[in-house]
């Protein structure tokens, strides 16, 4: 008995730090164990590259001597979006790999699917790659935190800005009948307020429909001056050609998720596309305004010595890299208490912190109510060759 | 069934019945899905591997089965136990049904046809009017059961079990079916129809009725991965499910019964393996193992033990 005392004494003595220091699963003295399911395979694998650069950063971070002293473990396995599966990796990771958390697990069914388990486990599902809104509900799944701005933020900025700029617009609303859709227009809806009488049409359609051409008609025959596209890619393009083919010319919002200009305004005719208003959060680094930015300059370095095979022209490579230096910022803000509700605590606990990779006046605020960091976004106009912001950032 | 595989048996379920005990409760859980993708390689063995009718698009059975199940729970509050046989008897209608005119096609017609099937299946699910009962694109997230009358049981542990005595259910079921009249009935349809129907088989009744059973035992596993997932949507069920059954079949042992499980083993675990070899490629790898596995027992698993037994048995 008595020498078990000497040795607590002891050991007490020699690591005077260790009464402060708390671990939950996947952390220690040495390294912070990180999970992650990505679709690397399957029909959403245009997203994979998203995993390889969050790996390739921490890469970086480990070269540079970890986080508090750390070696970020970051644990990423395939689950090409399939719900099943992110349920079997999710489990995987929590069970047997014992991770602090899991990070971006992408998709909103995957999502959906590990929503449940990760707050019974009360693991942190932490900045999942989805832009739905049901990620911000500290209340009942205190567990789970978005990241980027949800859809309803987004259409709340072109709410707003029509209410500056067009205080009697007529609007017509073309949406996805899903609850991507639904889930922009709600946002739409709220964002007008008292003014949602200036709405004068609102049209669906079906993934399944082939064209949405006759929807542009009626959008048209209400005598809408003013149109909020919620279309994904395919229908986006369509719609565009649609409009200016049968003369039609509103003021035309074109939501986030269809602003690719390779695959949605390429298709459609760029001559077609002038003068659309979109939204972005992130730096393109294929966007000549940033063509001496600092923080891009630097993601091109990361990108040649960390990410070589990685393509710099694709935005999700900037994405991954801002996503990452984020949970990274959690983690320093941690320090020496790595427990799974220190994390949740920190990341709910940022206050106007930024990655330099996201627009100017951009940053990341949350609190113990408010689980979705970016909120805010930066309107752009496509010019005929490529997009141009215009504006202050709007949103919180 | 001679003495020595009864013993057999016995031991493999004697093994079956401790594991939970020995892994852990994420094992337990791939463990359920083996024996879950076991039920559905049965039924797909019983029409490719025994009536030698080739389906494309099992996997829409599964759905079926699975979303049987989770609108049940969810939307009518049947419990869990109850939605399974609920699922199987859905499937063997839709099964008999679509049987009937595919009968009229052949070989790779059906295949074709079954093929539609399945890459249909999750569009069918995001219909707009059937979103009320399926969810839409959102899917449905259903509870996951606890142990029932008190067991000292973990809910994993406690749905292995649960899905063990549905197999081995399923098992006695179809060793039953395809040692008969029926297993020898289909057979002979496989094997040569035109003097299968010259000795009074009667060949479009028994296609049909091995495309509803087949179909019955898929919706089974289907409602059974729902209930261990607790999750469906249409994105769960994309034609890559179809095609993964059948690469089951092919690798566990055409015609046979254990070779559901060896397939079964297969699925679940060499995906795993092969991500854990190489993340940049894991399908490479996969159809590396699947390349090997057909070369080296090009009669299945179920066929190269056999034959190693066989050996064993005749050697002094």
């Amino acid at each position: 008995m008595k020498r078990i005392a000497f040795f607590t004494v002891a050991l007490a003595l020699a690591f005077p730090a260790a009464a402060q220091k708390k671990y939950d699963p996947g952390a220690s003295d040495s390294e912070i164990k990180i999970g992650n399911t990505n679709p690397y395979s399957g029909p959403a694998s245009a997203y994979g590259t998203i995993g390889k650069s969050i790996t390739a950063y921490f890469k970086m971070v480990n070269e540079q001597g970890g986080i508090n002293g750390r070696k970020v473990n970051f644990i990423s396995y395939d689950d090409g979006y399939s719900p099943p599966k992110t349920v079997e990796m999710a489990r995987k990771l929590v069970e047997q790999d014992n991770v602090l958390f899991v990070f971006q697990t992408l998709g909103t069914p995957s999502n959906t699917a590990i929503h449940k388990y990760m707050n019974m486990k009360k693991v942190p599902q932490m900045h999942v790659a989805t832009g739905a809104t049901k990620w911000n509900d500290p209340k009942n799944h205190p567990w789970t935190m978005g990241w980027q701005p949800n859809y309803q933020s987004e259409a709340q900025a072109y709410a707003q800005h029509i209410l500056q700029t067009k205080p009697n617009a007529k609007i017509g609303v073309l949406y996805q009948n899903d609850d991507y859709g639904k889930d922009y227009l709600k946002g739409f809806h709220d964002g007008l307020g008292g003014k949602k009488n200036m709405i004068v049409k609102e049209v669906s359609y079906e993934v399944t429909d082939p064209t949405v051409d006759s929807q542009i008609l009626q959008l048209q025959a209400s005598g809408a001056d003013v149109f909020f596209n919620i279309t994904t890619p395919k229908f986006a393009a369509q719609a565009i050609r649609k409009a200016y083919d049968i003369g039609w010319k509103p003021l035309h919002y074109l939501n986030n998720v269809s602003n690719s200009v390779g695959s949605v305004l390429t298709p459609a005719g760029l001559e077609k596309a002038v003068g659309i208003i979109s939204s972005a959060y992130i730096k393109d680094a294929t966007d000549s305004t940033w063509a001496n930015d600092k923080a891009i300059a630097e993601w091109r370095e990361f990108m040649k010595k960390y990410y070589p095979e990685g393509n710099q022209a694709d935005v999700f490579n900037v994405y991954g890299y801002s996503v990452a230096a984020t949970i990274a910022q959690v983690l320093r803000q941690c320090g020496d208490n790595l427990t799974r509700e220190n994390v949740m605590r920190q990341a709910a606990n940022m206050k106007g912190w930024r990655p330099e990779t996201l627009l100017p006046g951009i940053t990341i605020s949350t609190s113990a109510d408010d689980f979705a960091p970016i909120q805010a976004v930066q309107l752009e106009r496509f010019n005929g060759k490529q997009w141009e912001l215009f504006g202050s950032v709007l949103g919180k | 069934m001679t003495r020595r595989n009864l013993l057999l048996l016995a031991v493999v379920l004697l093994v079956a019945c401790a594991l939970p005990f020995l892994v852990s409760n994420y094992r337990t859980f791939q463990l359920t899905l083996v024996l879950v993708y076991a039920i559905a390689l049965l039924g797909l063995n019983i029409l490719t591997g025994y009536s030698g009718q080739i389906s494309l698009g099992h996997g829409a059975f599964y759905a079926l089965g699975a979303y049987v199940t989770a609108i049940l729970m969810d939307k009518a509050g049947v419990p869990y136990w109850a939605t399974v046989p609920a699922a199987g008897a859905v499937c063997l209608v839709a099964g008999f049904l679509f049987g009937l005119p595919a009968l009229r096609l052949e070989g790779l017609y059906l295949a074709l046809a079954t093929f539609a099937l399945g890459v249909a299946m999750p569009q069918l699910l995001k219909y707009h009017h059937l979103e009320k009962w399926t969810g839409g694109v959102q899917g449905i997230v259903i509870p996951k059961p606890d142990a029932p009358f008190g067991l000292p049981l973990n809910p994993d542990r406690w749905l292995y079990y649960f899905t063990l005595v549905i197999a081995v259910l399923m098992f006695v079921l179809a060793w039953n079916l395809l040692r008969g009249r029926v297993g020898r009935a289909l057979v002979a349809i496989r094997d040569q129809h035109i003097a299968a129907e010259a000795m009074g088989i009667n060949n479009a009744l028994y296609k049909s009725l091995a495309f509803g059973v087949s179909a019955m035992y898929t919706g089974v596993a289907g409602a059974l991965s729902a209930i261990a997932v607790q999750f469906v949507a249409p994105d769960s069920f994309n034609i890559f499910v179809s095609i993964v059954l059948l690469i089951g079949i092919v690798v566990g042992g055409l015609a046979s019964i254990s070779g559901a499980l060896y397939g079964a083993l297969f699925v679940q675990f060499i995906p795993n393996i092969a991500d854990d070899i190489s993340t940049a490629a894991p399908w490479a790898i996969f159809g590396i193992f699947m390349i090997g596995f057909v070369y080296l027992m090009p009669t299945g698993v179920a066929g190269a033990v056999r034959l190693l037994l066989a050996k064993r048995r005749s050697a002094p």
